[in-house]
């Protein structure tokens, strides 16, 4: 299992990620591929929850219709430096509102992660090799942005100007 | 200049702890080479030939004399004594440490600078004209909104990761001073037919390997939606641009394989969606930009031009020829901008040594409100200079070797740092420069042949932008020899043209003699003094200059293209 950071926390990991052929686990919470979700319904029915995880090549507004619903969406990171997933978790949080996790799977390393937390991803799958401890601080590494982003977690230079 | 609120210096601050802790962890083995490499280049630094090279960031080329003097200081602590000017309004350093780095980016931030992004595949420095707030052509300062833009772009958290890197140019002039059409987005600020101000927006523009000029996307864009429709542009390219293969990566690459039509309406669709979202600037917010800007304050016209500088032109022929070259008109009556030439004898184009940036820094203080200018053609520009002290500052620039009277003329040329420091390089450049500058030695020789802009690369990345020289230079490798490509008839400017190859590809002995025939051409088929170099060319075309550059008495010229 990797390590997970969730809410700005090293978390257990309560859900499990499938490849497309891993066996169902009945009455789990499952995170299985987009291709996966749309074959096997009637199987997957004997889970707890199914989350989706999507290839950063899918177009979310072709999609949302089956996403909407999800509690969980995991977007990849095939190699960390290519960066699809943030514009997908942009879109997910600011034109659909998307209210379920949106994790961070794949390539996923500590000196990007704040730059997901504020494209709208709230979990983070780390790569095996990273030290949880760090990535948790690297959430911390900018006390403010120039941009607001989809979380509005961290004060907006914008806002606080505009206030002055 | 731009001050830094305290937000911008925190943002700063932040940075450099953030670098200072990715510095020590690859040092200390727990951060990989392929992961530090792109971080740190996102803090410019590359690993050259010989050391490390740092690229420091000059939004807009916009430089005041304390930050030049911490140049200086750099040059001298963590370099060996000069800097080098880029075609991209950067300074770069060839020689600091990689465990150094971290404080020489502390002792930047003390001067609010930085070199943030001015590497890897994101937003990269923006850059403007080097007369923003001067020039008499000009519809609004484009300063601000530069500003505003380097400010959306950094740590922008969506778009740091693209496919290639992103450069964008702000022109607000009737002539365009900044090469836009050869930016992956040219910004044009203009007003509309009911005087409300916006953009005109250019995409897909860039030299390199695929040199191609920008295509204009969005004839009006209004003002307050600069940053939607940025964002629009961005997200298309981030989602859809070539990840594949680095060569097919930028976004001229993908402007061209959808067709511009087809990019634009995708651009226009995702606008649609976001144009009326809080990226919209509110009332007040570039007023407030504006506001952060220092203004001049200028002497009256009486006050500012005593005569003595009209009556110098008539006595001191040596200065004269200097004025003529080297100064620009101001908008303010009294006024003159002085170009400051990085392209003497003997010193490769654009270096600048740490004592003469220390008195390029006294000289801006004492003539030009404590700011300097860089430009895109590599030299250095005190744009607010009173014509009583214009003698005074041409003595003061003489004795420092930075008043050589070229600016716009042959050896005011644009050139890389090409094979002498570049790892990319296939070829020299700085040694090429030299043999022109020796060639052309006779400044008389220059003014007849007029103004005409020669660009050279060391490689077919195109940092000399060669593709769009009137003469443009590329160098390249042949079975381990340099040899050169030139090119006639390019522009960056208004008339933007990608230049044509002559042919076959010249020795590093005969680039030269070749350069020196195309201008023999070009002097015998003007139809007057008064037409350019580039007129010349179009309207003869390439014939003639073949002709002469490829007869059988060029016997050194390569026999295959």
């Amino acid at each position: 299992m990797s390590l997970l950071i969730r809410k700005y926390a090293i978390s257990a990991d309560d859900w499990i990620e499938l490849d497309d052929t891993a066996e169902i686990p009945s009455n789990a919470k499952i995170i299985v591929s987009l291709a996966r979700s749309r074959a096997e319904r009637e199987t997957l029915s004997a889970a707890k929850a199914i989350g989706v995880r999507l290839d950063n090549t899918e177009d979310i507004a072709a999609l949302w219709p089956e996403l909407q619903a999800l509690p969980l969406i995991a977007l990849s990171f095939p190699k960390y430096s290519d960066g699809r997933a943030f514009s997908q978790a942009r879109c997910l949080r600011e034109r659909y509102n998307f209210k379920g996790e949106i994790r961070a799977v794949g390539d996923v390393q500590r000196d990007q992660l704040q730059f997901m937390q504020r494209c709208g991803f709230d979990a983070f799958a780390l790569r095996a090799d990273q030290n949880a401890d760090e990535c948790l601080r690297a959430l911390g590494d900018f006390d403010l942005a120039y941009q607001r982003g989809a979380s509005e977690d961290l004060p907006n230079v914008w806002r606080l100007r505009r206030q002055a | 200049m731009y001050r830094y609120d305290e937000y911008d210096q925190k943002l700063v601050d932040e940075r450099v702890a953030q670098f200072r802790d990715q510095t020590r962890r690859f040092l200390a083995g727990q951060l990989g080479e392929e992961e530090f490499r792109t971080l740190r280049l996102r803090n410019g630094l590359y690993v050259q030939r010989f050391a490390p090279m740092l690229r420091i960031a000059i939004p807009y080329g916009l430089i005041s004399s304390k930050q030049m003097r911490m140049l200086a200081h750099i040059a001298r602590k963590y370099d060996k004594g000069y800097g080098h000017f880029t075609t991209r309004q950067n300074i770069q350093f060839n020689w600091p440490k990689l465990e150094e780095v971290p404080d020489l980016l502390s002792d930047l931030a003390s001067v609010q600078m930085h070199a943030i992004q001015t590497s890897g595949n994101c937003i990269r420095n923006i850059t403007s004209d080097h007369l923003a707030g001067v020039a008499d052509d000009e519809l609004v300062d484009p300063r601000p909104y530069c500003e505003l833009t380097r400010q959306w772009s950094s740590f922008h958290p969506e778009f740091n990761w693209l496919p290639r890197k992103f450069k964008f140019a702000f022109s607000a002039s009737t002539a365009d001073r900044a090469a836009t059409r050869v930016h992956d987005i040219g910004v044009h600020i203009v007003r509309n037919e009911a005087g409300e101000l916006g953009y005109t927006i250019y995409v897909g523009g860039g030299l390199g390997r695929m040199p191609m000029l920008g295509h204009k996307i969005r004839e009006f864009l209004p003002e307050a939606d600069l940053f939607s429709y940025c964002e629009a542009i961005l997200r298309i390219y981030n989602l859809q641009g070539r990840r594949d293969n680095i060569h097919r990566a930028r976004i001229k690459v993908l402007v061209k394989s959808l067709g511009p039509e087809k990019f634009t309406e995708l651009v226009e669709a995702e606008w649609a969606q976001i144009k009326d979202s809080y990226l919209k600037l509110q009332a007040g917010d570039v007023e407030r930009m504006r506001a952060r800007f220092d203004v001049p304050a200028y002497a009256d016209e009486a006050a500012a031009d005593d005569g003595s500088f009209t009556a110098k032109l008539a006595s001191d022929a040596k200065f004269a020829a200097w004025a003529k070259r080297n100064l620009r008109k101001h908008v303010r009556p009294g006024y003159a901008a002085v170009f400051v030439s990085l392209k003497a004898n003997g010193v490769a184009p654009g270096d600048v040594t740490d004592s003469q940036m220390d008195a390029l820094a006294a000289l801006a203080d004492e003539f030009s409100f404590g700011e300097l200018r860089a430009t895109h053609d590599q030299n250095l520009v005190l744009a607010d200079v009173a014509k009583k002290d214009i003698h005074a500052l041409w003595q003061r620039l003489s004795e420092l070797g930075l008043a050589t009277p070229n600016i716009g003329l042959l050896t005011d040329l644009i050139c890389c740092p090409g094979l002498d420091f570049c790892s990319l390089a296939n070829a020299g450049s700085i040694g090429v420069a030299q043999d022109i500058f020796d060639r052309f030695e006779d400044f008389d020789y220059q003014h007849d042949i007029g103004d005409i802009k020669l660009k050279m690369s060391g490689c077919m990345n195109g940092c000399g932008h060669h593709t769009v020289g009137h003469i443009g230079i590329l160098g390249v490798d042949k079975s381990g020899e340099e040899w050169y490509q030139v090119t006639l008839g390019g522009s960056a400017e208004n008339d933007a043209a990608l230049g044509d190859r002559t042919g076959p590809s010249f020795s590093r002995e005969d680039i030269a003699p070749a350069i020196e025939k195309i201008i023999e051409v070009y002097l015998a088929q003007r139809d007057s003094e008064a037409e350019s170099f580039l007129a010349t060319y179009r309207r003869v075309g390439m014939a003639p200059f073949k002709a002469r550059l490829y007869d059988k008495a060029s016997a050194h010229a390569e026999a295959t293209a």
